[in-house]
């Protein structure tokens, strides 16, 4: 007799949790005709609370330092790569080739590894001492803007996820993702590999479900800082941009059409979402002229 | 027990006589036209609108009013300046023609000061020692920019946008317009800027040295008017970057109005800025800081200290040591070089803030106002101070733009930290303490774009300035200045 295969159930992640969504309700994606799994259809609700885990964990992952954020990264990259059978797997289920789905984990791998090299460096790309005409100290230095909405592409399923993930978090910020509403299993797995990686619970937390129902939180939600958006909708762009003007969030909105190009290898996606903050002090200068104060 | 009151006698007997500044070198016309093309042109709708002297309630000029018709003309001619001269000239060349402009804003210095002090009401010492150099140096400053661009964005060849539309605050009138007008030249764009309608004397002035500079026609457009000639500017369909400095309401109409655009948006927004005394801070600077942070220009800056918290161990000294010195600054004409404070910018502002004194008497605060005379014309508000105020009343968290503080206390540094970022704004904050690891405890965790460590309310050219939160976004001086105006 063969054996009965035990069959995956979906979770969405918050928190560094697994809960099912708090509407109970779940949606059917397919690859052709052959049903995805039922995977959880996540309300406002597990947004506003994902927002909450985010906004929790940012002062922790925001204070971390730029090494340990680093090998944090690292980490991540190091269980993917553990789990690459089971990444394809996901992939092929979703509709990939073989071939097609390995060459996804292995450039999201890469591409993990590529910018937890940036955690404790891009500082010191985008930061400056000013020479300022008065007898001050003057630096200016980029922060994590804060917490971060995340529409990841609908296509590329991972290395989507990652490529509109890593970067944010780079710097210390947190993020909600919502990941691809008709290829959302890689990402479901994704957050299992976070939750073994030492990413703190609630900087990256991952909702399945559609954009038609929460893209409007996403970018209305008064303690997100930052958005970045993926896709190319004309009209959602337009009410998110809208959306977002009532707490001046930070917009990003990219077409990753090109998602295994170099230029998706880059530190100014980690700018994007980086606030610069200059900083004076007086310089005492015993004997010259004119008061720093 | 009686409470220690050391009440510090200012009065000598001496009174300081009067040192106005004079106004007969000076070259005003009774009526300005806008500066499109290179040209004086009048406005299509062959309006004007008086420009007043909030000291004296006198009119100092009429201003022509640009309406939508007069926006296009203006964006034609600086879309057709981009186009056919300044997208092709030389960086190098573009660079000479600021620096002749930071030049000939050093060689007038003195009627730039007397008349930014005449049509808004700042003290000449502010107008003359900061406003104008500044004005200055940030031409000075972005002109050597203009060649080096790709030393700045290594291998991302920077490009320019096209035309600009600035749109400036009336609390630093030429100032701002040098802040908008000099990064948008040095990277290549051509620029149309409306300056606030109550203060458009010096950019008119401005627009007069553009020309005498000979910036090509169409390069540089300046045109006034109020509300709505902004709005024109804002959803105008050629104009690819828009660069606004205001409140944070207006600065949410622009951006909701650009949203559907490609355009490239900067906003410089309201504030309400934290400024920290802890209890081992040099508290007589610290009380200089204070002075400066709310009450420079009247109180009119968006990142002015308005929300003072006091370590409650020196709470009582601090707040005696504060009254003492409101008690000594000296409140009237702007001319004189005496004056420590100013008119109040216009009699629509005044309003604003006298509200704002109600409003935090009937919530409960206890208001104290220096003992200081005000003239009998014009627009006078004394320097204010709100003790007995809770985090949740409106003059703590509405920017007041006037000079008026609000007093707290704290006991912890995690609680101020708290207290402070508690606001949606996060332009600016000021720590004062002797201890270096808590200032720097402090500046990391405030969340705001410009920390002051042991002083206040200082500005240079190549120190970024730009807000967090609903304080806007982009930046303004420095080389971080230069990303708003180019493209990759």
């Amino acid at each position: 007799m063969s054996r009965l295969e035990i069959l995956k159930t979906y979770k969405i992640y918050i928190g560094g949790k697994f809960p099912r969504t708090e509407s109970g309700r779940f949606y059917t994606p397919k690859n052709g005709t052959t049903p995805l799994g039922n995977i959880c259809l996540s309300s406002r609700k597990d947004f506003r609370n994902a927002v909450v885990a985010a906004r929790g964990a940012f002062d922790g992952w925001s204070g971390a330092t730029a090494y340990n954020r680093s090998q944090v990264l690292y980490r991540i990259a190091e269980m993917l790569e553990g789990r690459k059978a089971q990444f394809m797997d996901e992939l092929m289920q979703q509709g990939s080739t073989k071939g097609a789905a390995e060459k996804e984990v292995h450039a999201s791998i890469d591409r993990i590894i590529y910018y937890a090299g940036w955690c404790d460096k891009y500082t010191q790309l985008f930061s400056a001492v000013n020479p300022v005409a008065t007898s001050h100290f003057n630096f200016t230095v980029p922060e994590p803007t804060g917490v971060v909405s995340v529409f990841a592409p609908e296509e590329n399923s991972l290395i989507g996820l990652i490529s509109t993930i890593i970067p944010v978090i780079a710097s210390g910020n947190t993020c909600v993702v919502l990941a691809s509403e008709n290829k959302p299993l890689c990402a479901i797995t994704f957050a299992e590999v976070i939750n073994s990686s030492d990413v703190p619970g609630g900087v990256i937390n991952i909702l399945t479900g559609t954009r038609k129902e929460l893209h409007s939180h996403m970018a209305s939600h008064m303690d997100v800082n930052a958005l970045f958006y993926t896709g190319n909708d004309k009209k959602e762009i337009l009410e998110i941009k809208k959306l977002a003007v009532d707490n001046l969030k930070r917009v990003v909105v990219k077409d990753f059409v090109t998602i295994y190009s170099a230029e998706h290898d880059s530190p100014y996606y980690i700018e994007d979402f980086v606030e610069m903050k200059t900083t004076w002090h007086p310089i005492e200068k015993i004997g010259a002229a004119g008061s720093g104060y | 027990m009686t409470k220690k009151t050391i009440k510090i006698n200012f009065d000598t007997g001496w009174d300081l006589a009067p040192a106005p500044e004079s106004t007969s070198h000076i070259q005003l016309n009774e009526q300005y036209e806008l500066f499109i093309g290179g040209k004086w042109v009048k406005p299509s709708s062959g309006k004007y609108f008086p420009t007043i002297n909030p000291a004296t309630e006198e009119k100092i000029a009429m201003v022509a009013e640009a309406n939508e018709k007069d926006v296009d003309k203006a964006v034609k001619a600086a879309r057709k300046a981009y186009t056919e001269v300044w997208s092709k000239m030389p960086a190098s060349e573009r660079a000479k023609y600021i620096y002749r402009i930071a030049r000939l804003i050093q060689e007038k210095a003195r009627e730039f000061a007397v008349i930014e002090s005449m049509d808004g009401g700042k003290p000449i010492r502010e107008s003359r020692d900061v406003d104008v150099p500044l004005a200055a140096a940030h031409f000075f400053y972005y002109a050597g920019w203009a060649d080096k661009l790709d030393y700045a964005f290594p291998n991302r060849k920077p490009q320019s946008l096209g035309v600009a539309g600035q749109i400036t605050p009336w609390n630093f009138p030429l100032l701002m317009a040098a802040w908008k007008i000099a990064p948008a030249l040095a990277t290549g764009n051509t620029v149309v800027l409306k300056p606030a309608e109550t203060t458009s004397l010096t950019a008119l002035k401005l627009a007069e040295i553009i020309q005498e500079a000979g910036l090509p026609d169409g390069v540089v457009n300046i045109i006034t008017g109020a509300g709505e000639t902004g709005a024109a500017i804002v959803n105008h369909n050629d104009i690819d970057k828009i660069a606004f400095t205001g409140s944070t309401g207006v600065g949410k109409i622009i951006q909701n109005a650009v949203a559907g655009t490609n355009k490239k948006v900067t906003l410089e927004l309201g504030g309400k800025a934290a400024n920290i005394i802890f209890e081992d801070a040099v508290l007589d600077q610290a009380v200089e800081g204070i002075i400066n942070g709310i009450y420079f220009n009247q109180g009119h800056v968006c990142c002015a200290g308005s929300r003072l918290f006091v370590e409650e161990s020196v709470y009582d000294i601090v707040l005696r040591k504060l009254k003492d010195r409101m008690e000594s600054l000296i409140v009237g004409n702007p001319l004189d070089k005496n004056t420590d404070i100013g008119a109040i910018n216009s009699k629509e502002q005044l309003t604003t803030i006298n509200n704002y004194l109600k409003i935090g008497k009937s919530e409960g605060a206890e208001m104290y106002q220096s003992n200081c005379v005000v003239p009998k014309k014009g627009y006078w508000c004394k320097p204010t101070l709100f003790t007995n105020v809770s985090q949740s009343n409106r003059i703590v968290q509405e920017e007041i733009f006037g000079p008026v503080l609000a007093i707290q206390t704290f006991r912890t540094v995690a609680e101020v930290i708290e207290k402070a970022n508690n606001t949606p704004f996060g332009l600016s904050a000021g720590v004062w303490t002797d201890k270096g690891s808590k200032l720097f405890n402090l500046s990391s965790q405030l969340k705001a774009g410009i920390i002051w460590g042991n002083t206040f309310n200082k500005f240079d050219p190549t120190s970024p300035f730009g807000g967090y939160k609903e304080s806007g976004f982009g930046r303004e001086g420095g080389l971080h200045g230069l990303k708003p105006y180019l493209k990759f």
